[in-house]
Protein backbone atom coordinates (compact mmCIF):
# COMPACT_ATOMS: atom_id res chain seq x y z
CA UNK A 1 0.00 0.00 0.00
CA UNK A 2 1.30 3.48 -1.05
CA UNK A 3 2.70 5.23 2.63
CA UNK A 4 0.43 8.27 2.44
CA UNK A 5 2.55 10.91 4.06
CA UNK A 6 -0.35 12.83 5.47
CA UNK A 7 -1.80 9.34 6.93
CA UNK A 8 1.56 8.67 8.37
CA UNK A 9 1.64 12.42 10.47
CA UNK A 10 -2.03 11.97 11.23
CA UNK A 11 -1.99 8.28 12.92
CA UNK A 12 1.76 9.42 14.82
CA UNK A 13 0.91 12.38 15.96
CA UNK A 14 -2.50 12.56 16.76
CA UNK A 15 -1.72 8.69 18.28
CA UNK A 16 0.99 10.33 20.69
CA UNK A 17 -1.47 12.95 21.40
CA UNK A 18 -3.82 10.78 22.49
CA UNK A 19 -1.85 8.75 24.31
CA UNK A 20 -0.37 11.61 26.11
CA UNK A 21 -3.89 12.71 27.18
CA UNK A 22 -4.39 9.55 28.78
CA UNK A 23 -1.76 9.70 30.87
CA UNK A 24 -2.41 13.25 31.92
CA UNK A 25 -6.15 11.97 32.85
CA UNK A 26 -4.83 9.41 33.97
CA UNK A 27 -1.73 11.06 36.05
CA UNK A 28 -4.50 13.97 37.40
CA UNK A 29 -7.23 11.67 38.18
CA UNK A 30 -5.02 9.46 40.36
CA UNK A 31 -3.05 12.22 42.02
CA UNK A 32 0.50 11.46 40.48
CA UNK A 33 0.41 14.43 37.96
CA UNK A 34 -0.06 17.58 39.32
CA UNK A 35 -3.15 19.92 39.43
CA UNK A 36 -1.52 22.56 38.61
CA UNK A 37 -2.28 26.04 35.25
CA UNK A 38 1.40 26.10 33.47
CA UNK A 39 1.69 22.03 33.74
CA UNK A 40 -2.23 21.71 32.74
CA UNK A 41 -1.61 24.46 29.91
CA UNK A 42 1.38 23.02 28.36
CA UNK A 43 0.48 18.99 28.70
CA UNK A 44 -2.96 19.39 27.38
CA UNK A 45 -1.76 22.14 24.71
CA UNK A 46 0.82 20.05 23.70
CA UNK A 47 -1.61 17.09 23.76
CA UNK A 48 -4.66 18.75 21.80
CA UNK A 49 -2.32 20.80 19.23
CA UNK A 50 -0.96 17.15 18.14
CA UNK A 51 -4.63 15.32 18.06
CA UNK A 52 -5.23 18.53 16.38
CA UNK A 53 -2.34 19.17 13.81
CA UNK A 54 -2.54 14.93 13.20
CA UNK A 55 -6.84 15.52 12.65
CA UNK A 56 -6.26 18.36 10.08
CA UNK A 57 -3.38 16.81 8.54
CA UNK A 58 -5.60 13.70 7.47
CA UNK A 59 -8.06 15.83 5.62
CA UNK A 60 -5.01 16.90 3.59
CA UNK A 61 -4.84 13.06 1.44
CA UNK A 62 -8.83 13.75 0.82
CA UNK A 63 -9.60 14.72 -2.91
CA UNK A 64 -12.18 16.94 -1.23
CA UNK A 65 -11.07 18.30 1.82
CA UNK A 66 -13.89 20.84 2.24
CA UNK A 67 -16.30 18.04 2.29
CA UNK A 68 -14.44 16.18 5.35
CA UNK A 69 -17.54 16.89 7.88
CA UNK A 70 -19.60 14.82 5.83
CA UNK A 71 -17.25 11.88 7.33
CA UNK A 72 -19.19 12.31 11.15
CA UNK A 73 -22.31 10.37 9.48
CA UNK A 74 -21.81 6.89 8.73
CA UNK A 75 -20.78 5.80 12.22
CA UNK A 76 -22.91 2.71 11.68
CA UNK A 77 -20.90 0.75 9.67
CA UNK A 78 -17.76 2.55 9.03
CA UNK A 79 -14.50 2.28 10.89
CA UNK A 80 -13.56 5.37 9.47
CA UNK A 81 -16.38 7.72 10.36
CA UNK A 82 -16.84 6.03 14.11
CA UNK A 83 -12.92 7.41 14.21
CA UNK A 84 -13.90 10.76 13.11
CA UNK A 85 -16.89 10.92 15.76
CA UNK A 86 -14.69 9.37 18.64
CA UNK A 87 -12.23 11.86 17.83
CA UNK A 88 -14.46 14.83 18.25
CA UNK A 89 -16.51 13.78 21.19
CA UNK A 90 -12.81 13.16 22.89
CA UNK A 91 -12.60 17.20 22.99
CA UNK A 92 -15.70 17.60 25.26
CA UNK A 93 -14.19 15.68 28.34
CA UNK A 94 -10.99 16.90 27.38
CA UNK A 95 -11.94 20.41 27.37
CA UNK A 96 -13.43 20.06 30.91
CA UNK A 97 -9.85 18.41 31.81
CA UNK A 98 -7.94 21.34 30.29
CA UNK A 99 -9.91 24.23 31.43
CA UNK A 100 -10.22 22.79 34.87
CA UNK A 101 -6.37 22.88 35.49
CA UNK A 102 -5.46 26.32 33.60
CA UNK A 103 -8.51 28.31 35.32
CA UNK A 104 -9.93 25.84 38.31
CA UNK A 105 -12.93 24.14 38.29
CA UNK A 106 -16.05 25.68 37.63
CA UNK A 107 -17.92 23.57 38.92
CA UNK A 108 -16.45 20.66 41.74
CA UNK A 109 -15.79 17.61 40.38
CA UNK A 110 -14.67 18.81 36.52
CA UNK A 111 -11.13 17.60 36.76
CA UNK A 112 -11.99 14.80 37.90
CA UNK A 113 -15.11 13.91 35.83
CA UNK A 114 -12.65 14.78 32.39
CA UNK A 115 -10.52 12.65 33.39
CA UNK A 116 -12.39 9.75 33.59
CA UNK A 117 -13.79 10.80 30.34
CA UNK A 118 -11.36 11.48 28.60
CA UNK A 119 -8.88 8.24 28.83
CA UNK A 120 -11.58 6.16 27.64
CA UNK A 121 -12.74 8.49 24.76
CA UNK A 122 -8.69 8.63 23.81
CA UNK A 123 -8.29 5.15 24.01
CA UNK A 124 -11.64 4.30 21.89
CA UNK A 125 -10.49 6.77 19.24
CA UNK A 126 -7.53 5.25 18.91
CA UNK A 127 -8.76 1.47 18.61
CA UNK A 128 -10.81 3.17 15.95
CA UNK A 129 -8.28 4.14 13.76
CA UNK A 130 -6.78 0.33 14.23
CA UNK A 131 -9.98 -0.95 13.17
CA UNK A 132 -10.07 1.04 9.89
CA UNK A 133 -7.04 -0.89 8.77
CA UNK A 134 -7.87 -4.11 10.97
CA UNK A 135 -11.30 -4.47 9.18
CA UNK A 136 -10.38 -5.04 6.06
CA UNK A 137 -9.87 -8.58 4.71
CA UNK A 138 -8.26 -7.07 1.60
CA UNK A 139 -5.36 -6.35 3.06
CA UNK A 140 -3.26 -9.71 4.85
CA UNK A 141 -0.65 -7.38 6.43
CA UNK A 142 -3.86 -5.44 8.22
CA UNK A 143 -6.54 -7.66 8.67
CA UNK A 144 -4.60 -9.11 11.80
CA UNK A 145 -5.83 -9.17 15.55
CA UNK A 146 -2.74 -7.10 16.94
CA UNK A 147 -3.36 -4.35 14.67
CA UNK A 148 -5.96 -2.63 16.26
CA UNK A 149 -4.66 -3.42 20.04
CA UNK A 150 -1.04 -2.46 18.37
CA UNK A 151 -2.53 1.43 17.36
CA UNK A 152 -3.57 1.33 21.33
CA UNK A 153 -0.51 0.44 22.91
CA UNK A 154 2.12 2.42 20.55
CA UNK A 155 -0.10 5.76 21.17
CA UNK A 156 0.28 4.86 24.90
CA UNK A 157 3.91 4.38 24.44
CA UNK A 158 4.81 6.99 22.89
CA UNK A 159 2.32 9.62 24.31
CA UNK A 160 4.07 8.10 27.64
CA UNK A 161 7.78 9.43 26.29
CA UNK A 162 6.02 12.83 25.84
CA UNK A 163 4.31 12.86 29.41
CA UNK A 164 7.87 11.64 30.90
CA UNK A 165 9.87 14.64 29.21
CA UNK A 166 7.15 17.47 30.33
CA UNK A 167 7.39 16.36 33.95
CA UNK A 168 10.78 16.24 34.14
CA UNK A 169 10.48 19.86 32.15
CA UNK A 170 8.18 21.12 35.38
CA UNK A 171 10.31 19.72 38.11
CA UNK A 172 7.62 17.00 38.96
CA UNK A 173 8.23 13.67 39.66
CA UNK A 174 8.61 11.01 36.53
CA UNK A 175 9.00 7.53 38.22
CA UNK A 176 5.68 6.61 37.81
CA UNK A 177 5.53 7.48 33.93
CA UNK A 178 9.04 6.09 33.16
CA UNK A 179 7.73 2.84 34.72
CA UNK A 180 4.31 2.82 33.14
CA UNK A 181 5.35 4.59 29.79
CA UNK A 182 8.11 2.00 29.78
CA UNK A 183 5.66 -0.80 30.50
CA UNK A 184 3.59 0.29 27.32
CA UNK A 185 6.73 0.56 25.45
CA UNK A 186 8.17 -3.10 26.71
CA UNK A 187 4.68 -4.56 25.67
CA UNK A 188 4.49 -2.19 21.99
CA UNK A 189 7.81 -3.99 21.49
CA UNK A 190 6.70 -7.58 21.86
CA UNK A 191 3.43 -7.32 19.82
CA UNK A 192 5.25 -5.26 17.40
CA UNK A 193 7.35 -8.33 17.15
CA UNK A 194 4.64 -11.04 17.40
CA UNK A 195 2.52 -9.01 14.63
CA UNK A 196 5.84 -8.67 12.07
CA UNK A 197 6.35 -12.73 12.82
CA UNK A 198 2.23 -13.20 12.37
CA UNK A 199 2.56 -10.86 8.70
CA UNK A 200 5.55 -12.83 7.58
CA UNK A 201 4.20 -16.64 8.65
CA UNK A 202 0.43 -15.75 7.67
CA UNK A 203 -0.72 -18.04 4.49
CA UNK A 204 -1.07 -16.13 1.00
CA UNK A 205 -4.38 -17.63 0.27
CA UNK A 206 -5.68 -15.45 -2.37
CA UNK A 207 -4.30 -16.33 -5.77
CA UNK A 208 -4.39 -15.25 -9.69
CA UNK A 209 -5.64 -18.35 -10.33
CA UNK A 210 -8.60 -18.02 -7.80
CA UNK A 211 -9.06 -14.09 -8.36
CA UNK A 212 -9.77 -14.84 -12.13
CA UNK A 213 -11.44 -18.50 -11.38
CA UNK A 214 -9.44 -19.92 -14.02
CA UNK A 215 -7.05 -22.33 -11.57
CA UNK A 216 -8.76 -25.14 -13.21
CA UNK A 217 -6.91 -24.80 -16.34
CA UNK A 218 -3.54 -24.24 -14.89
CA UNK A 219 -1.50 -21.25 -14.18
CA UNK A 220 -2.43 -17.99 -14.41
CA UNK A 221 0.02 -16.12 -15.76
CA UNK A 222 -0.13 -12.12 -17.12
CA UNK A 223 0.43 -12.00 -20.66
CA UNK A 224 -0.78 -8.04 -21.64
CA UNK A 225 -1.37 -5.53 -18.90
CA UNK A 226 -4.92 -3.75 -19.42
CA UNK A 227 -2.51 -0.71 -19.48
CA UNK A 228 0.65 1.02 -20.28
CA UNK A 229 0.92 2.95 -17.40
CA UNK A 230 0.26 2.37 -13.89
CA UNK A 231 -3.27 3.38 -12.48
CA UNK A 232 -4.64 4.81 -9.65
CA UNK A 233 -4.99 1.24 -8.61
CA UNK A 234 -1.43 0.33 -9.03
CA UNK A 235 -0.01 3.44 -7.74
CA UNK A 236 -1.92 3.76 -4.57
CA UNK A 237 -2.60 -0.46 -3.73
CA UNK A 238 0.77 -1.39 -6.11
CA UNK A 239 3.14 -0.16 -3.86
CA UNK A 240 6.37 -2.42 -3.61
CA UNK A 241 9.33 0.01 -2.31
CA UNK A 242 9.70 -1.53 0.87
CA UNK A 243 9.87 -5.57 0.72
CA UNK A 244 13.93 -5.96 -0.49
CA UNK A 245 14.93 -3.77 2.72
CA UNK A 246 12.21 -4.90 5.24
CA UNK A 247 13.83 -6.93 8.01
CA UNK A 248 16.97 -3.67 7.65
CA UNK A 249 13.64 -1.07 7.93
CA UNK A 250 12.02 -3.11 10.71
CA UNK A 251 15.13 -3.59 13.33
CA UNK A 252 15.87 0.54 12.80
CA UNK A 253 12.51 0.83 13.24
CA UNK A 254 12.00 -1.02 16.38
CA UNK A 255 15.62 -0.06 17.97
CA UNK A 256 14.45 3.92 17.56
CA UNK A 257 11.07 3.18 18.98
CA UNK A 258 11.52 1.00 21.34
CA UNK A 259 15.20 0.41 22.60
CA UNK A 260 16.39 3.69 22.98
CA UNK A 261 13.23 4.98 24.66
CA UNK A 262 13.18 1.53 27.09
CA UNK A 263 16.35 2.21 27.88
CA UNK A 264 16.27 6.11 28.44
CA UNK A 265 13.20 5.26 30.97
CA UNK A 266 15.43 2.96 32.75
CA UNK A 267 17.99 5.63 33.23
CA UNK A 268 15.13 7.79 34.28
CA UNK A 269 14.39 5.49 37.24
CA UNK A 270 18.12 5.20 38.38
CA UNK A 271 17.60 8.86 39.18
CA UNK A 272 20.26 11.02 37.01
CA UNK A 273 21.26 14.46 38.12
CA UNK A 274 18.05 16.66 36.84
CA UNK A 275 19.75 18.11 33.84
CA UNK A 276 20.89 15.20 32.70
CA UNK A 277 17.39 13.38 32.58
CA UNK A 278 15.93 16.32 30.58
CA UNK A 279 18.64 15.60 27.71
CA UNK A 280 17.63 11.62 28.09
CA UNK A 281 14.02 12.56 27.69
CA UNK A 282 14.76 14.48 24.79
CA UNK A 283 16.96 12.32 23.45
CA UNK A 284 14.22 9.62 23.96
CA UNK A 285 11.37 11.65 22.15
CA UNK A 286 13.45 12.28 19.24
CA UNK A 287 14.41 8.66 19.22
CA UNK A 288 10.63 7.76 19.25
CA UNK A 289 9.55 10.14 16.70
CA UNK A 290 11.83 8.94 14.20
CA UNK A 291 10.82 5.32 15.16
CA UNK A 292 7.18 5.75 15.10
CA UNK A 293 7.36 7.24 11.85
CA UNK A 294 9.38 4.51 10.35
CA UNK A 295 6.79 1.94 11.81
CA UNK A 296 4.08 3.91 10.52
CA UNK A 297 5.52 3.84 7.13
CA UNK A 298 6.89 0.31 7.12
CA UNK A 299 3.07 -0.69 7.95
CA UNK A 300 1.72 0.62 4.84
CA UNK A 301 4.66 -0.46 2.54
CA UNK A 302 4.96 -3.60 3.59
CA UNK A 303 0.65 -4.09 3.55
CA UNK A 304 0.01 -6.11 0.46
CA UNK A 305 -3.77 -5.64 -1.24
CA UNK A 306 -5.28 -8.77 -2.93
CA UNK A 307 -5.64 -6.64 -6.23
CA UNK A 308 -2.36 -7.12 -7.09
CA UNK A 309 -2.42 -10.65 -8.40
CA UNK A 310 -4.31 -9.47 -10.99
CA UNK A 311 -1.54 -7.47 -12.05
CA UNK A 312 1.41 -9.62 -11.47
CA UNK A 313 -0.10 -12.97 -10.67
CA UNK A 314 0.88 -15.31 -7.88
CA UNK A 315 -0.77 -14.76 -4.38
CA UNK A 316 -1.22 -12.12 -2.29
CA UNK B 1 -26.80 5.88 3.51
CA UNK B 2 -23.69 3.19 3.60
CA UNK B 3 -25.89 0.87 5.70
CA UNK B 4 -26.84 -2.29 2.91
CA UNK B 5 -30.45 -2.72 1.50
CA UNK B 6 -31.63 -5.95 3.00
CA UNK B 7 -32.58 -7.39 -0.36
CA UNK B 8 -32.90 -5.59 -3.84
CA UNK B 9 -35.77 -5.62 -6.18
CA UNK B 10 -33.69 -6.69 -8.98
CA UNK B 11 -29.66 -8.03 -9.07
CA UNK B 12 -29.01 -5.98 -12.35
CA UNK B 13 -24.92 -6.94 -13.21
CA UNK B 14 -23.48 -8.58 -16.45
CA UNK B 15 -21.99 -12.12 -17.16
CA UNK B 16 -18.77 -12.22 -18.92
CA UNK B 17 -17.97 -14.68 -21.36
CA UNK B 18 -14.62 -15.31 -21.21
CA UNK B 19 -14.60 -17.97 -23.88
CA UNK B 20 -15.74 -15.61 -26.39
CA UNK B 21 -13.97 -12.29 -25.18
CA UNK B 22 -11.23 -11.72 -27.61
CA UNK B 23 -9.65 -8.89 -25.84
CA UNK B 24 -10.23 -6.34 -28.45
CA UNK B 25 -10.56 -3.44 -25.70
CA UNK B 26 -13.59 -2.36 -27.67
CA UNK B 27 -15.78 -2.44 -23.85
CA UNK B 28 -13.03 -0.54 -21.92
CA UNK B 29 -13.18 2.18 -24.51
CA UNK B 30 -16.54 2.23 -24.73
CA UNK B 31 -17.21 2.51 -21.25
CA UNK B 32 -14.45 5.58 -21.36
CA UNK B 33 -16.72 7.67 -23.76
CA UNK B 34 -20.33 7.07 -22.62
CA UNK B 35 -19.17 7.84 -18.62
CA UNK B 36 -16.78 10.62 -19.68
CA UNK B 37 -19.76 12.68 -20.80
CA UNK B 38 -22.31 10.83 -18.66
CA UNK B 39 -22.77 9.93 -15.04
CA UNK B 40 -19.37 9.78 -14.41
CA UNK B 41 -18.45 12.78 -15.99
CA UNK B 42 -15.61 13.96 -16.09
CA UNK B 43 -13.61 11.06 -16.41
CA UNK B 44 -10.19 12.59 -16.53
CA UNK B 45 -6.91 11.55 -17.85
CA UNK B 46 -3.31 12.69 -16.57
CA UNK B 47 -0.76 13.86 -18.54
CA UNK B 48 -2.20 12.23 -21.28
CA UNK B 49 -0.04 13.41 -24.15
CA UNK B 50 3.28 13.28 -21.83
CA UNK B 51 5.52 10.74 -20.87
CA UNK B 52 3.09 9.03 -17.71
CA UNK B 53 -0.39 8.99 -18.94
CA UNK B 54 -2.84 7.47 -16.63
CA UNK B 55 -6.22 8.15 -15.83
CA UNK B 56 -9.71 7.16 -14.34
CA UNK B 57 -11.01 3.56 -15.95
CA UNK B 58 -14.21 1.83 -15.18
CA UNK B 59 -13.24 -1.15 -16.91
CA UNK B 60 -10.06 -2.73 -17.35
CA UNK B 61 -9.48 -6.01 -19.86
CA UNK B 62 -6.35 -8.35 -18.60
CA UNK B 63 -5.21 -10.75 -21.23
CA UNK B 64 -3.81 -14.24 -19.13
CA UNK B 65 -1.49 -17.40 -20.63
CA UNK B 66 -3.55 -19.73 -18.48
CA UNK B 67 -2.15 -23.09 -18.49
CA UNK B 68 0.87 -24.86 -19.20
CA UNK B 69 2.43 -26.28 -22.16
CA UNK B 70 0.88 -27.26 -25.59
CA UNK B 71 -2.40 -27.34 -23.53
CA UNK B 72 -1.66 -23.55 -22.50
CA UNK B 73 -4.16 -20.46 -23.75
CA UNK B 74 -4.65 -17.20 -23.66
CA UNK B 75 -7.63 -15.58 -21.68
CA UNK B 76 -8.89 -12.46 -22.06
CA UNK B 77 -10.42 -10.85 -18.64
CA UNK B 78 -12.27 -7.44 -18.28
CA UNK B 79 -12.34 -6.49 -15.01
CA UNK B 80 -15.51 -3.90 -13.52
CA UNK B 81 -17.05 -3.38 -10.58
CA UNK B 82 -19.44 -6.87 -9.55
CA UNK B 83 -21.82 -4.97 -8.06
CA UNK B 84 -21.91 -7.31 -4.45
CA UNK B 85 -24.73 -7.85 -3.03
CA UNK B 86 -22.68 -7.23 0.28
CA UNK B 87 -20.10 -4.58 -0.54
CA UNK B 88 -17.53 -3.80 1.31
CA UNK B 89 -17.21 -0.77 -0.28
CA UNK B 90 -20.11 0.82 0.55
CA UNK B 91 -19.97 -0.21 4.28
CA UNK B 92 -16.28 0.94 5.00
CA UNK B 93 -17.59 4.50 3.06
CA UNK B 94 -17.79 7.33 6.08
CA UNK B 95 -20.08 9.62 4.10
CA UNK B 96 -21.99 8.03 2.15
CA UNK B 97 -21.13 8.81 -0.92
CA UNK B 98 -21.08 4.77 -1.54
CA UNK B 99 -24.40 3.10 -1.88
CA UNK B 100 -26.48 0.35 -3.33
CA UNK B 101 -29.47 0.70 -4.35
CA UNK B 102 -32.32 -1.31 -3.35
CA UNK B 103 -34.52 -1.11 -6.66
CA UNK B 104 -31.80 -3.13 -8.50
CA UNK B 105 -28.52 -3.37 -6.64
CA UNK B 106 -26.58 -1.27 -8.14
CA UNK B 107 -23.71 0.35 -6.07
CA UNK B 108 -23.12 3.84 -7.01
CA UNK B 109 -20.80 6.89 -5.90
CA UNK B 110 -22.46 9.93 -5.31
CA UNK B 111 -20.06 12.65 -6.67
CA UNK B 112 -21.68 15.39 -4.86
CA UNK B 113 -20.82 14.21 -1.11
CA UNK B 114 -17.95 11.62 -2.05
CA UNK B 115 -14.95 13.63 -0.23
CA UNK B 116 -12.18 10.86 -2.14
CA UNK B 117 -10.72 9.59 1.23
CA UNK B 118 -10.01 6.31 -1.38
CA UNK B 119 -10.96 3.75 1.38
CA UNK B 120 -13.08 1.94 -0.97
CA UNK B 121 -10.58 1.36 -3.07
CA UNK B 122 -9.01 -0.76 -0.22
CA UNK B 123 -11.96 -2.53 0.38
CA UNK B 124 -12.55 -3.83 -3.02
CA UNK B 125 -10.96 -7.03 -3.33
CA UNK B 126 -11.50 -6.44 -7.42
CA UNK B 127 -9.68 -3.17 -8.21
CA UNK B 128 -12.94 -1.99 -9.15
CA UNK B 129 -12.71 1.61 -7.73
CA UNK B 130 -10.60 4.10 -9.32
CA UNK B 131 -9.65 7.65 -8.09
CA UNK B 132 -9.97 10.91 -10.23
CA UNK B 133 -7.38 12.79 -9.72
CA UNK B 134 -8.76 15.72 -11.43
CA UNK B 135 -12.02 15.72 -10.39
CA UNK B 136 -11.26 14.46 -6.30
CA UNK B 137 -13.70 11.96 -6.19
CA UNK B 138 -14.04 7.84 -6.75
CA UNK B 139 -15.72 6.55 -10.02
CA UNK B 140 -16.80 3.47 -10.69
CA UNK B 141 -18.65 0.85 -13.56
CA UNK B 142 -22.17 2.65 -13.12
CA UNK B 143 -23.41 -0.33 -14.96
CA UNK B 144 -24.44 2.74 -17.20
CA UNK B 145 -27.68 3.68 -14.94
CA UNK B 146 -27.74 6.49 -17.47
CA UNK B 147 -28.31 4.52 -20.46
CA UNK B 148 -30.31 1.49 -19.23
CA UNK B 149 -33.14 3.65 -18.16
CA UNK B 150 -33.73 6.20 -20.99
CA UNK B 151 -36.52 6.09 -22.70
CA UNK B 152 -35.29 7.91 -25.37
CA UNK B 153 -33.19 5.58 -26.29
CA UNK B 154 -34.02 2.63 -29.16
CA UNK B 155 -34.22 -0.65 -26.27
CA UNK B 156 -32.00 -2.00 -28.22
CA UNK B 157 -29.56 0.90 -27.08
CA UNK B 158 -30.76 0.36 -23.23
CA UNK B 159 -27.63 -1.60 -22.30
CA UNK B 160 -24.58 -0.45 -20.29
CA UNK B 161 -22.24 0.73 -23.25
CA UNK B 162 -19.71 -2.48 -22.84
CA UNK B 163 -22.65 -4.54 -23.82
CA UNK B 164 -23.30 -2.86 -26.65
CA UNK B 165 -19.90 -2.29 -27.89
CA UNK B 166 -18.75 -5.69 -27.51
CA UNK B 167 -18.30 -7.37 -31.31
CA UNK B 168 -18.19 -10.71 -30.20
CA UNK B 169 -21.36 -10.53 -27.77
CA UNK B 170 -19.27 -11.79 -24.81
CA UNK B 171 -21.13 -9.52 -22.66
CA UNK B 172 -24.38 -10.02 -21.63
CA UNK B 173 -26.48 -7.40 -18.91
CA UNK B 174 -29.70 -8.46 -17.30
CA UNK B 175 -31.74 -9.45 -13.99
CA UNK B 176 -29.37 -12.30 -12.05
CA UNK B 177 -31.83 -11.60 -9.25
CA UNK B 178 -34.38 -13.15 -11.72
CA UNK B 179 -33.82 -17.11 -12.20
CA UNK B 180 -35.73 -17.29 -15.55
CA UNK B 181 -34.27 -14.28 -16.80
CA UNK B 182 -31.89 -14.86 -20.05
CA UNK B 183 -28.72 -14.10 -18.25
CA UNK B 184 -29.59 -16.29 -15.56
CA UNK B 185 -30.36 -19.19 -17.34
CA UNK B 186 -26.56 -18.91 -19.11
CA UNK B 187 -25.25 -19.19 -16.09
CA UNK B 188 -27.07 -21.94 -15.21
CA UNK B 189 -26.12 -23.42 -18.65
CA UNK B 190 -22.10 -22.70 -18.84
CA UNK B 191 -21.92 -22.89 -14.87
CA UNK B 192 -21.02 -18.99 -14.47
CA UNK B 193 -19.02 -18.31 -11.50
CA UNK B 194 -18.16 -15.80 -8.95
CA UNK B 195 -14.91 -14.36 -8.64
CA UNK B 196 -12.78 -14.71 -4.89
CA UNK B 197 -16.41 -16.07 -3.76
CA UNK B 198 -14.22 -16.48 -0.06
CA UNK B 199 -14.20 -13.34 0.58
CA UNK B 200 -18.16 -12.94 1.18
CA UNK B 201 -19.21 -10.08 -0.98
CA UNK B 202 -21.31 -12.03 -2.49
CA UNK B 203 -20.36 -10.51 -6.65
CA UNK B 204 -23.75 -10.45 -8.97
CA UNK B 205 -22.08 -10.56 -12.22
CA UNK B 206 -20.96 -13.30 -13.15
CA UNK B 207 -18.21 -14.82 -15.72
CA UNK B 208 -18.54 -18.29 -17.94
CA UNK B 209 -15.54 -20.31 -18.00
CA UNK B 210 -13.76 -20.68 -21.48
CA UNK B 211 -15.41 -24.20 -22.89
CA UNK B 212 -13.08 -27.09 -23.17
CA UNK B 213 -11.41 -26.82 -26.06
CA UNK B 214 -10.66 -30.11 -28.00
CA UNK B 215 -7.44 -31.77 -27.07
CA UNK B 216 -5.00 -30.83 -29.92
CA UNK B 217 -2.05 -32.69 -28.37
CA UNK B 218 -2.73 -36.14 -29.00
CA UNK B 219 -4.27 -35.62 -32.70
CA UNK B 220 -1.11 -33.91 -34.00
CA UNK B 221 0.70 -36.31 -36.62
CA UNK B 222 4.39 -37.15 -36.45
CA UNK B 223 5.07 -35.94 -40.14
CA UNK B 224 3.37 -33.86 -42.45
CA UNK B 225 0.81 -35.92 -44.24
CA UNK B 226 2.23 -37.01 -48.19
CA UNK B 227 -0.61 -35.72 -50.37
CA UNK B 228 -2.08 -38.91 -51.54
CA UNK B 229 -1.43 -39.36 -55.40
CA UNK B 230 -4.56 -40.09 -57.08
CA UNK B 231 -3.73 -42.01 -60.48
CA UNK B 232 -6.75 -44.07 -62.07
CA UNK B 233 -4.39 -44.73 -64.89
CA UNK B 234 -5.93 -42.41 -67.50
CA UNK B 235 -3.83 -40.38 -70.14
CA UNK B 236 -4.54 -37.77 -68.41
CA UNK B 237 -3.55 -38.59 -64.81
CA UNK B 238 -0.42 -40.57 -66.21
CA UNK B 239 0.46 -36.99 -67.71
CA UNK B 240 -0.05 -35.47 -64.38
CA UNK B 241 2.13 -37.44 -62.83
CA UNK B 242 4.83 -37.06 -65.08
CA UNK B 243 4.51 -33.33 -64.66
CA UNK B 244 4.25 -33.51 -61.11
CA UNK B 245 8.00 -35.85 -61.28
CA UNK B 246 9.32 -33.79 -64.12
CA UNK B 247 8.55 -30.16 -62.15
CA UNK B 248 9.79 -31.93 -58.38
CA UNK B 249 13.06 -32.30 -60.28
Amino acid sequence: MHPAYSVIVFTTASGAGYGLLVWIAAGVAFGFAPRDAAFGFVGMGVALAMITTGLLTSTLHLGRPERAWRAFSQWRTSWLSREGVAAVVTYIPAGLLGLGLVFGEFAPGQIVLGAALSAPCALITLWCTGMIYASLPTIRAWHQPLVAPLYVVLGLATGGVLMTGLLLSFGHDAHWIAAGGGAAMLLGAILKRLYWTAIDTAKKTYTAEAATGLGHLGTVRPLDPPHTQPNFVMREIGYQVARRHAEKLRSTAAMLLFLLPLAAALLLLINPPHALQLIIAALATASMIAGVLMERWLFFAEAEHVVVVYYRGGSA
Amino acid sequence: MTSLPETTGKKLGLVIDLDTCVGCQACATSCKEWNAGGYSAPLTDQDAHGGDPHGAWLNRVHSYDVGDGPKSRTVHFPRSCLHCETPACVTVCPTGASYKRASDGIVLVNPDTCIGCKLCSWACPYGAREYDYADGVMKKCTLCVDRIYNESFALEDRVPACVRACPTGARHFGDLGDPSSAVSQLVQEREGFDLLPEMGYKPVNKYLPPRPRRDQTSEAPAHAAEQPTVNSGSLADRFFVWADNTLAR
